[in-house]
């Protein structure tokens, strides 16, 4: 490893080597073990992976708790910063504190990257990267995320919420 | 009468046998994936345990596709010689002693031929022939080539297979397989006699079987499928099964050459009722060859495959003169004891 191809791949055997059978026992030896080693095959549809905080799934839209508002101002900085031109932002005005809100939201999975570039950029912390990796779609339009299906409370997103806190 | 019970015989002995062809695809899979750190197949029922009938069911629906310049004759012809072979091997391995019905006595092998090893060497040359042909009228280089390495091998193997077996046959005196059972009591199997030839035997029954690390006529990395290439649905099929009679076939020839076939040692037979003796007898026999399959696998999922000219330097310069050493030992020490 690491001189260029130069080392020798030759390699004298000695006479137990070279009577073959011994070698083949060893390596039957070897596959032995390994049938007597735990398996940690995932049995996927009934077991499921629970991703840690650092996952970078499918992007949600964090909506409060206590008022149901998404902290969205509809600033359009993700759609801007988007490498893939995957988000679609309408602002539009509120009677609420924020002033503006997004009346349009939505991400195409099927061009989203999952960069995390949207979350990384966002002042708000309004769309973080959620642990849903199970996506699949029957049809293009499928895989346009709306609003309704973006937001999600605030208290389902609590791990990567409190991992974004501590790291960024 | 002779005709029906023989009728009878044949009738169980093919059915069990392809019913266990299918296990063993699934026990195959299964010993692959635990090897490999995986689980194998266990959705289709209980533990994946009908996986073979879903099998067996997707290989019966799908097209039998036969290439436009192939030899339409011989490519559907060369599979079904490759199971009618491979199924008549199994005609003369004794699977026990005998059973008593009606106070007749029904002896457990299907054919009484007084020279069994002989038959079953023929058999397993002509086995050749199916893979052969079908590499030849698939009308495709891969194919063709995958039948040459066929031929090439096994005239190699079949040598030192022959001459490993006369080592047994001038111990037991006899080329009838139940007489060598017979003359195989308590510990004297004929692997204590015969280690080397042994070894010899179980090399060249793997080149006979094209199994790893034999399988150069399929040889998939570099054949594509070999012979098989052109073949799909049953006809496939009946290669697959072909492949795993004669792994059964080999390993039973193995159990009663050097493992005493169905005699057990500290077990009496004669002082138990016929029946059941006969019960235990086969049960011993199946849970002998059971392990040797069980090897075969092992080794498979183990070694890699030999390259073309290792195998012919294997076949010619060790596994020949190592037989023929073998031969002339025995016969001295056979010659000094006398």
């Amino acid at each position: 490893m690491g001189n260029n191809g130069n080392e020798n791949r030759t390699k004298e055997m000695n006479l137990w080597e070279k009577l073959y059978f011994p070698e083949i026992l060893h390596g039957m030896g070897i596959t032995l073990r390994a049938f007597f080693r735990p398996k940690f095959t995932r049995q996927y549809p009934e077991e499921r992976w629970v991703p840690p905080p650092v996952f970078r799934g499918r992007p949600v839209l964090v909506v409060e708790d206590e008022t149901g508002v998404e902290r969205c101002v509809a600033c359009g900085l993700c759609a801007r910063v988007c490498p893939s031109l995957a988000i679609q932002v309408q602002a539009a005005e509120t009677e609420l504190d924020k002033e503006r809100y997004p009346e349009l939201f939505e991400i195409n999975m099927l061009r989203c990257i999952f960069c995390g570039f949207c979350e990384e950029v966002c002042p708000e912390e309004a769309i973080i990267m959620s642990k849903d990796y199970e996506l699949n779609f029957s049809d293009p339009k499928d895989a346009i995320y709306g609003k309704n299906r973006l937001l999600t409370p605030a208290s389902q997103l609590s791990d990567r919420l409190a991992f974004l806190k501590q790291y960024r | 009468m002779i005709a029906l019970i023989a009728l009878i015989k044949v009738i169980v002995l093919v059915l069990v046998i392809l019913g266990t062809v299918a296990y063993l695809v699934l026990l195959e899979r299964k010993v692959s994936a635990y090897m490999q750190d995986r689980i194998g197949p266990n959705r289709v029922g209980p533990k994946g345990l009908f996986q073979p009938f879903a099998d067996i069911l997707k290989l019966v629906l799908k097209e039998m596709i036969v290439p436009e310049n192939a030899n339409g004759f011989i490519h559907a012809l060369a599979p079904v010689i490759s199971i009618t072979v491979a199924l008549a091997a199994l005609a003369v391995i004794p699977f026990g002693n005998y059973i008593v019905i009606g106070g007749q006595k029904i002896s457990l092998m299907i054919a009484h031929v007084n020279i069994g090893v002989l038959y079953i060497l023929a058999m397993s040359s002509l086995g050749v022939y199916g893979i052969t042909l079908s590499g030849w009228a698939s009308n495709n280089k891969y194919s063709l080539l995958g039948g040459l390495r066929s031929s090439a091998q096994m005239i190699s193997y079949e040598l030192s297979l022959g001459l490993s077996i006369i080592g047994v046959l001038m111990i037991d005196g006899t080329l009838q397989l139940d007489r060598i059972v017979q003359s195989q009591s308590a510990w004297l199997w004929n692997i204590v006699f015969q280690p080397i030839g042994f070894l010899v035997f179980v090399t060249a029954a793997f080149a006979e079987t094209n199994r790893l690390p034999f399988d150069l006529p399929e040889a998939e990395p570099e054949l594509v499928g070999g012979y098989h290439t052109e073949y799909s649905g049953m006809r496939w099929g009946l290669f697959f099964l072909s492949e795993y009679t004669n792994m059964i076939v080999s390993s039973a020839l193995i159990v009663t050459l050097y493992f005493g076939g169905w005699s057990l040692p500290y077990v009496n037979y004669a002082a138990m009722m016929p029946n059941l003796a006969a019960l235990l007898q086969v049960v011993t026999f199946l849970a002998k060859t059971g392990i040797v399959i069980f090897v075969f696998m092992w080794v498979r999922w183990t070694l890699p495959r030999f390259r073309y000219d290792q195998l012919m330097n294997v076949g010619w310069k060790i596994m020949l003169p190592l037989a023929i050493l073998n031969l002339l030992g025995t016969g001295a020490v056979m010659l000094a004891l006398k």
